[in-house]
């Protein structure tokens, strides 16, 4: 038996691959947004794993340091470093902020790092690593910085000494690292005039500024004026310690909060992208239910325009099967060149996305069954149609 | 014609109906487009069957060809009973398939199938293997001088040749019966009388019955029996048998 369905398809192909181009656009979207959702879940893992960290000692009671604030006393990772199973701990800190470069503003996030510790990104792709205690910056390549380039975070130029690849934030932004005292002067520095008054402040205040105590109100103002604050503490540790014991170790006897990476994973994936996750979800589903309209009326137009050879088929003794089979068919086809349209275009466009699109084969191939589900159940309205198809109807009158 | 009729006494008649009614709706909107029809056709005849439109003729060739089921009365086919009251056990599609061969006044040829494939389809439906059926229309598309438009899609041929084409089709299979409605209508007179020729030789060299539905003034001087139906009866009358061709 030849297949009918094939015939049909090349014989109005053009239609037919124009419809199938249309359908594929829209799963192209769809499974664009399933990589958006898949890049954000693989962005948090990718930074969790390339901080080289074990632990995330945070402020007590928050989820730091990037799905809640947190600030700890940056003398905090000494005693840390005191405690059994601890082998290195440094400070960090993260702040978004803008740095322009010549005309261009970048929205970054900015991280303070000590060099050679815990929290340096892993793997450059071009330069070195930070190597002054001032004004280097190491940049991921999707700021648009080159090596060389002279970028300004907020009073100060920082040179661009190494880039790195996929270090960005849970919301996209691409990191920015420097050293730890430039991001904390960064983070907390206060301008002149705020220094100014606080000052006159100490001053003014009698109890502060006393006859009898020289330098008091000096040292004072100065306290206040330098920041001794982090965000967190990444901790690295040592061998045939687990890190759940040395976490708990933290929290008795330290008062903080300390993470391991599969809590920090939940923490990322389960609570900072958890609404933008639903939001795809829906989104997806809407989108199923389009394009399932979407194929059933061109199915159900096609059909109908065949009503007659239906009927033709139907008075020289074919079967039922025979006729469901060649719209079903039809209808898997038009699935097929959507789907296949639909992975090129996904893949085609996917770099144009300023965030990271995972497009996963997993996905790829559960996208493929459920168009494949969907055409399926879009074609019944056609079939019972054509079945329901009086043969007489060929003959006239 | 050359070849004598089958003698009635001793042959099987292919088709044979008695008292065939066909009522359409029910209630005071009930059509009674047949009421009471008598008719034999015997194996390798060509009939003509006439009368006024609305006289009930297509209903006649659907309740034959098991498209639409009669009311009342009896059909027997090569001597089976197959309709008494209702279907008897039988599958109208499968008759449709494997014992009847239509032809409408229109062609009504598969656009997305070449010729070849439209003639080859009713065998492909029966399950014949493709390179034989294949066979068997380019054969049949030979007899009917359009074998080279046999690779051509439908859409190119002229109205004569999809005639043919649709001819080829209804024989296909080799049934026993070919119901023909109207099919010389959108043709000229000259292409009218070819197709009537082609039944008339189809019909010698397969014994095959038909029945020919027509208005067409021009062909029905060449059957040599007619059934006329007039108000839903049948009457049957001689006819001219003229030479043709
Ligand atoms: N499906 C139907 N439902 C109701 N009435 C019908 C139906 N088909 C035909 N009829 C009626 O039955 C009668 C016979 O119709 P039929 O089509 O058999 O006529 P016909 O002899 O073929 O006419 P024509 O020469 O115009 O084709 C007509 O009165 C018609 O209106
Ligand atoms: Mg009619």
């Amino acid at each position: 038996m030849i297949s009918l369905a094939g015939r049909d398809i090349l014989h109005s192909w053009g239609k037919y691959a124009f419809t199938g181009l249309g359908l594929g656009l829209l799963i192209g979207v769809t499974l664009s947004m399933a990589g958006i959702y898949r890049g954000m879940v693989d962005d948090g893992k990718a930074l969790l794993a390339n901080s080289g960290a074990d632990l995330w000692v945070v402020q007590r009671d928050t989820l730091g340091p990037y799905a809640e604030p947190s600030s700890l006393r940056d003398d905090v990772y000494r005693g840390l470093l005191g405690l059994p199973g601890v082998a290195r701990a440094a400070n960090v800190t993260y702040l978004t902020m803008q740095a322009r470069q010549g005309e261009r503003d970048v929205r970054v996030m900015v991280v303070g790092i000590q060099p050679g510790e815990p929290g340096e990104p892993r793997y450059l792709i071009a330069g070195r690593q930070i190597e002054r205690t001032h004004y280097e910056a190491v940049a991921d390549a999707s700021t648009g910085f080159q090596l060389g380039a002279r970028v300004r975070i907020r009073r100060h130029d920082y040179t661009v000494v190494g880039l790195t690849r996929r270090m960005v934030s849970a919301s996209g932004d691409p990191m920015v690292f420097i050293p730890l005292r430039d991001a904390q002067e960064a983070q907390f520095l206060k301008d002149n005039d705020a220094i100014v008054n606080e000052r006159a402040r100490v001053l003014a205040n009698p109890a502060l500024n006393r006859p009898g105590i020289p330098g008091l109100a000096e040292t004072l103002s100065r306290s206040q004026e330098t920041s001794r604050m982090v965000n967190a503490v990444l901790v690295q540790i040592a061998p045939g310690w687990a890190a759940d014991e040395v976490a708990e170790t933290i929290r008795r006897w330290k008062r903080l909060q300390a993470y391991t990476v599969p809590q920090m994973e939940e923490i990322l994936i389960a609570k900072l992208i958890a609404t933008s996750a639903r939001q795809i979800a829906v989104f997806l589903m809407i989108l199923a239910v389009v394009s399932a309209a979407i194929v059933s009326f061109i199915i159900y137009t096609m059909t109908l325009g065949k009503l007659r050879e239906i009927a033709v088929l139907k008075l020289i003794g074919a079967r039922n099967r025979t006729i469901a089979g060649m719209i079903l068919q039809e209808a898997l086809g038009l699935g097929l060149i959507g789907f296949l349209v639909g992975k090129t275009v996904a893949t085609l466009w996917a770099p144009y996305f300023p965030k990271y699109v995972l497009l996963e084969p997993g996905d790829a191939a559960r996208g493929f069954v459920a168009v494949m589900v969907i055409c399926a159940l879009a074609s019944t309205l056609a079939i019972r149609t054509a079945l329901r198809v009086d043969p007489a109807t060929a003959i006239g009158g | 014609m050359s070849a004598a009729l089958p003698n009635q006494a001793t042959t099987t008649p292919a088709i044979e109906v008695s008292g065939l009614r066909k009522r359409y709706g029910a209630g005071d909107t009930a059509v009674d487009a047949l009421k009471g029809v008598d008719l034999t056709v015997q194996p390798g005849e060509v009939i003509g069957l006439i009368g006024p439109s609305g006289s009930g003729k297509s209903t006649l060739l659907k309740c034959l060809g098991a498209v639409t089921e009669p009311t009342a009365g009896r059909i027997a086919l090569s001597g089976e009973t197959v309709y008494d009251g209702g279907w008897r056990n039988l599958d109208p599609r499968a008759l449709r398939r494997d014992r009847i061969g239509f032809v409408f006044q229109a062609p009504y040829l598969i656009p997305f199938l070449d010729v070849t494939d439209n003639v080859a389809l009713p065998l492909l439906l029966a399950g014949r293997s493709n390179r034989g059926a294949r066979q068997r229309a380019r054969e049949l598309l030979a007899a009917l001088d359009v074998e080279h438009r046999a690779q051509a899609a439908v859409a190119q041929l002229s109205g004569g040749e999809q005639q043919r084409v649709a001819i080829a089709r209804a024989l296909a299979n080799q049934p026993p019966i070919i119901l023909a409605d109207e099919p010389t209508a959108p043709l000229d007179s000259e292409r009218a009388l070819a197709v009537v020729r082609i039944l008339n030789r189809m019909a010698q060299q397969y014994q095959t019955a038909i029945i020919v539905v027509t208005h067409d003034e021009k062909i029905i001087p060449t059957f040599k029996r007619l059934y006329h139906i007039r108000d839903g009866r049948t009457y049957e009358e001689a006819g001219e048998g003229r030479e043709f061709g």
